[in-house]
């Protein structure tokens, strides 16, 4: 009998600590938070979606506004695009040291034993690039053609884990391609700029690396100077 | 079952009510006295905590921190206090095998946060230099390398910051209350409430807090006038600061600075509960490991490999 009375005066003890109003610590956290809403729905993108991938999803998840934006490749070298103003017929296709685009030649060096011009560019139409399928793309979709021997870094690149994003983490986002940042004649990472392209900002691959910040100054490099110290003492100070 | 007691009361009566009213009216008076003296208003001083600002109250805090930064800097601000999301705790991943140490993360973050330039120079982030021979080894790690191309050979990089853990040392160490873990991850600081004891500095094993020696150097021009309350607003002297994951870019749904900065990539952002995010898919493909994780803080900041 004891015991039913003290659970009900417990059970009626934290029925009016529920009912009184909550303290208000949220208040001041979130004054945004509730007008803005969950944004879930408008949730990351996966990945870069090449064309047929961007259908996929479609179907499965309804149409919605793609929230991944190209950013601009990098300019070709001056005065060299298009190919075909000078590549009007397919020529001569066997591998050979050029005569023209000492340039490229120069720098050279991605599996340069093995590969050379025509395993990327397609010799019908210089305009375009080849896949090792015979299917050609244009220059803005290079990294399908890269990612058919860098599979690894393709993938994680997709997922945003290769190479860089801006914009926003839960909505719509701009993704770099392989060529913003390597050099497609001589791939290997080594430095980038930023360009702007059509007024729009984005990046370039260097032959330089990247020169660093100024260090941080050192605990005693950033003492005041000793003298005005005095001169407050003497005006009273605090 | 034993018998039991009825439950406890509250206290015997309160004292002597004209006692209370002299002492409160006593305590005030000296308060005043002590203020005026150093400069601090009466009404900051007794404000409330963060966390329980009403609305208005918040409302006339904002207002009151935009007159300031106007009086200081001759420059409009706009200062928010928009809080956390629900269903989003944020995670950040940087991958050691891209970073190359050219530090250009820590003046985006200098730009964009508001700290003071120079004597105290303050810095967030703190970029070391370490040899790849001994691996991550505090012991063999410099944080002041010079050089006129990055990576130098045979090193490699590791940008330390704020590591927002989830087990946070230095909001148990603050006698004051004037840091705390909100509900998305961010340690945060009310520099109003921080009385610059440096009880966190000395708790942080990351050194991620940085203490205003002195009255911040911060030129009008280079004032970033986008600001949170609890981030980068503009500090006064004598108060504990930090990386806050760029709460007033962050809490908009916008990446760091850091992250949109890093010239290679190797700075990742997002949230943690987003199975589709890009530190989710970190975590689930690549070697993660947190920074002296002996320690049990928990960071919400991921070091990987990528390669």
């Amino acid at each position: 009998m004891r015991l039913d009375t003290h659970a009900l005066t417990i059970l009626a003890i934290v029925a009016a600590a529920l009912a009184s109003p909550p303290p208000a610590h949220a208040a001041g956290g979130n004054p945004a938070a509730s007008p803005a809403g969950p944004t879930k729905s408008t949730k990351s993108e996966p990945s870069p979606e090449p064309a047929n991938g961007a259908k996929a999803r479609e179907t499965a998840e309804g149409p919605r506004t793609p929230p991944l934006i190209q950013a601009e490749p990098p300019p070709f070298s001056e005065g060299i695009f298009p190919c075909s103003g000078c590549h009007v017929d397919p020529g001569d296709r066997t591998r050979r040291e050029l005569t023209f685009h000492e340039d490229i030649q120069k720098v050279f060096d991605h599996d340069s034993n093995a590969r050379w011009c025509l395993d990327c560019h397609d010799a019908q139409n210089r305009d375009v690039l080849k896949l090792a399928s015979g299917e050609t793309v244009p220059f803005t979709e290079s990294y399908r053609l890269c990612g058919q021997c860098h599979g690894d870094k393709y993938r994680d690149w997709r997922a945003g884990v290769h190479g860089k994003r801006v914009g926003q983490w839960d909505g719509q986002k701009t993704y770099f391609l392989c060529v913003n940042c390597h050099n497609p004649h001589t791939p290997g990472f080594k430095g980038v700029k930023e360009i702007e392209v059509d007024g729009k900002k984005t990046t370039a691959p260097t032959l330089e690396m990247l020169r660093p910040e100024p260090r941080p100054l050192r605990p005693e490099e950033m003492r005041r100077p000793v003298a005005p110290k005095a001169s407050t003492t003497a005006a009273g100070g605090r | 079952m034993s018998e039991r007691k009825s439950l406890p009361v509250v206290a015997d009566a309160p004292a002597d009510p004209s006692r209370r009213a002299f002492m409160r009216t006593a305590a005030a008076g000296a308060a005043v006295a002590a203020l005026s003296s150093c400069g601090v208003e009466m009404e900051d001083f007794l404000r409330g905590h963060f966390k329980e600002f009403s609305p208005d109250e918040l409302r006339h805090v904002l207002a009151k921190v935009e007159r300031k930064n106007l009086e200081r800097f001759g420059k409009k601000t706009t200062v928010s206090a928009t809080g956390p999301r629900p269903g989003v705790e944020f995670g950040y991943g940087l991958d050691l095998s891209r970073c190359v140490g050219c530090r250009r993360c820590v003046y985006a973050c200098v730009a964009e946060n508001n700290p003071s330039r120079q004597s105290p120079q303050i810095q967030w982030i703190r970029v070391m230099e370490m040899d790849k021979e001994h691996g991550v080894d505090l012991a063999h790690a410099n944080h002041y390398y010079e050089a006129d191309a990055v990576p130098r050979p045979g090193k490699f990089y590791m940008p330390v910051q704020c590591q927002q853990c989830r087990n946070p040392p230095c909001v148990k160490a603050c006698p004051t209350q004037a840091t705390w873990k909100e509900k998305d991850g961010i340690v945060v600081i009310d520099y109003d409430w921080c009385i610059g004891c440096r009880c966190c500095m000395s708790a942080c094993p990351y050194g991620a807090r940085h203490f205003n020696w002195a009255t911040p150097t911060l030129p009008a021009d280079e004032l970033n006038p986008h600001q949170h309350y609890l981030g980068n607003r503009p500090r006064p002297k004598g108060v504990v600061e930090k990386c806050t994951f760029c709460i007033q870019r962050t809490r908009e749904g916008r990446y760091p600075a850091c992250v949109e900065v890093c010239p290679v990539g190797a700075r990742k952002f997002g949230n943690l509960l987003d199975p589709e995010s890009e530190i989710r898919r970190v975590m689930e493909t690549k070697r993660v490991f947190v920074f002296k994780e002996e320690l049990a803080t928990h960071p919400q900041f991921y070091y990987f490999y990528a390669t």
